[in-house]
């Protein structure tokens, strides 16, 4: 385990900023304890200070997993956002996405977001945006990228894609053992 | 009494004052040669001999006038070349020098020439002389031009060649193949022995060969030749902290340990240090945007360019009213069968 390197920090921000923009600063200056991100295994984890001391005294060959995962470095180094990151992400989102009943199922067993299964999304939504995906009940689903612009959205034919699957809460059972 | 000597201390003054705003114009029979570009002047008037002669403060005097004057030339000089301010109105002014015409010497001595090597010596000795060779050779059994050496080289791939005939007087146990293996790694090892003994010759004698070649020769593996890209990049006036990266360079610059262990910041070290830090990054980030949302702004014209369609649609439709218009909505809308059609097609991927 060990810190982030510059470069690190700066490629995992920016993918979080993509999600929860400025909001990242609630996760890094958080007024009830210091929390940071420590790199195990080429997973990054948020935890915090108490729990860091903690697993400082782990061996490292034994330590699975401190804190909450949020996602992985590639071989290549490129910074990959994992589903155990969604506790952090969804209330901090800027732009959500709302998916019908009918086609939550299909979300939540890795397919993209049809025009046909779209409830609601945020206005003003860019396109390649990061957005974080809930049910009618605002219940936080997953989270993927916009294929449209809002405007383009209202557009489009019932069979377009609008949200690129990126991870949802169905992996916890689909890839349970490679989850940490 | 008193009077005297104010009046003195003032004459003195006064002096004291117009010494320092002497003349700038100086009178030379020969008029001074000037390379600006290396801000060099250069006085052939010949000096006074008898004041040089004998050291004493005369002679230093008349050094230091001569020395003030030339320089009073050059300066003036300097002040007719085109200036500019630097940085911006209120910078210092600049003037900018012409290409220098005085070549000045080297540094250091010219570098020797490399000494021969054996085989240099001896095509020396027996006149043998280098023959250009092609670089493509005709390959009978593909007939087409095939390169010397190399991929897919004249005269078939050698991994593939299947036979290897004995030799009239060799032995008939002995396995081709590896006698074969054999003599190239041989061959090999020797030539790479000699060119290194040659280089070890030229090193000796002193000529300026450096002792790993930075030329990219056929038998530097891959870590040699990052030690010397390595070197290379490390050869400018900055040490390398300015040069671009070659297009398969990693980005992130190797550590000055010289590519030993790398050093992490410790694990449970200043944590508020840390947080200052990274949300000094996140400032750095939030910083990099562009202000001018261009997604936004696409947005904000299509919205306009539906506003207006939508208002001349609604103009057409109305003076389009009956017959025709009836006949060019149906194609548009959706029939039953394709309907259900689509309705199947989402059943099945959703499931």
């Amino acid at each position: 385990m060990r810190p982030l390197t510059e470069a690190e920090t700066r490629a995992v921000f920016e993918k979080l900023g993509k999600y929860i923009g400025e909001n990242i600063q609630l996760l890094v200056d958080r007024p009830d304890g210091t929390y940071c991100f420590r790199l195990h295994r080429d997973r990054v984890y948020y935890l915090s200070e108490k729990l860091l001391k903690l697993a400082a005294s782990v061996p490292r060959d034994s330590l699975v997993s401190p804190g909450t995962c949020f996602g992985k470095f590639t071989k290549s180094q490129k910074f990959r956002l994992s589903v155990t990151a969604l506790d952090f992400l969804a209330p901090y989102a800027k732009y959500k996405v709302w998916v019908k009943p009918g086609s939550e199922q299909s979300f939540l067993y890795g397919n993209h977001v049809l025009k046909s299964g779209l409830g609601r999304i945020t206005e003003n939504t860019a396109q390649y945006q990061g957005v974080v995906v809930y049910s009618m009940a605002d219940v936080p689903l997953g989270f993927g990228v916009a294929a449209k612009s809002t405007q383009e959205c209202r557009k489009v034919d019932p069979l377009a894609i609008v949200v690129f699957h990126q991870a949802d809460v169905g992996e916890y059972v689909r890839n349970e053992d490679t989850l940490t | 009494m008193a009077a005297v000597r104010v009046e003195a201390v003032l004459a003195a003054a006064e002096e004291q004052e117009a010494e320092k705003r002497r003349s700038i114009t100086v009178e030379k029979e020969l008029e001074l040669e000037f390379d600006l570009g290396n801000l060099l002047a250069l006085d052939r008037n010949p000096p006074s001999a008898a004041p040089l002669r004998g050291a004493g403060p005369r002679r230093e005097a008349l050094l230091r006038a001569l020395a003030r004057d030339n320089t009073q030339l050059l300066v003036n000089r300097l002040w007719e070349l085109p200036a500019e301010r630097a940085g911006g109105a209120g910078g210092p002014l600049v003037a900018r020098l012409p290409e220098p015409a005085f070549r000045l010497p080297r540094e250091k001595p010219p570098p020797r020439p490399r000494p021969p090597t054996r085989w240099e010596q001896f095509a020396r000795l027996k006149g043998i002389r280098r023959r250009k060779k092609t670089s493509l050779v005709w390959d009978e059994q593909a007939k087409e031009w095939r390169r010397r050496w190399g991929y897919r080289r004249a005269g078939g791939d050698p991994a593939r060649a299947w036979l290897a005939e004995v030799p009239a007087g060799a032995d008939p146990e002995e396995d081709q193949f590896a006698r074969l293996r054999r003599e190239k790694r041989e061959r090999v090892a020797r030539n790479e022995l000699n060119r290194l003994r040659n280089l070890a010759r030229a090193h000796r004698d002193g000529s300026a060969v450096p002792a790993a070649p930075l030329h990219p020769t056929g038998h530097q593996d891959r870590e040699e030749l990052r030690r010397v890209a390595r070197v290379a990049r490390v050869s400018t006036a900055s040490l390398g902290r300015f040069q671009p990266r070659l297009p398969k360079e990693p980005a992130e610059p190797p550590s000055r340990s010289g590519g030993k262990k790398r050093r992490f910041e410790p694990l449970l070290g200043n944590l508020a240090a840390e947080r200052s830090r990274q949300l000094e990054l996140l400032r750095d980030i939030g910083s990099k945007k562009p202000v001018l949302d261009i997604t936004r702004a696409v947005n904000k014209q299509l919205r306009q360019e539906e506003a207006e369609a939508a208002a001349a649609h609604k103009g057409k439709k109305q003076s389009q009213r009956g017959k025709r218009g009836r006949r060019q909505q149906r194609p548009g809308r959706s029939g039953k069968k394709s309907g259900a059609r689509r309705q199947q097609q989402q059943k099945s991927a959703g499931g």
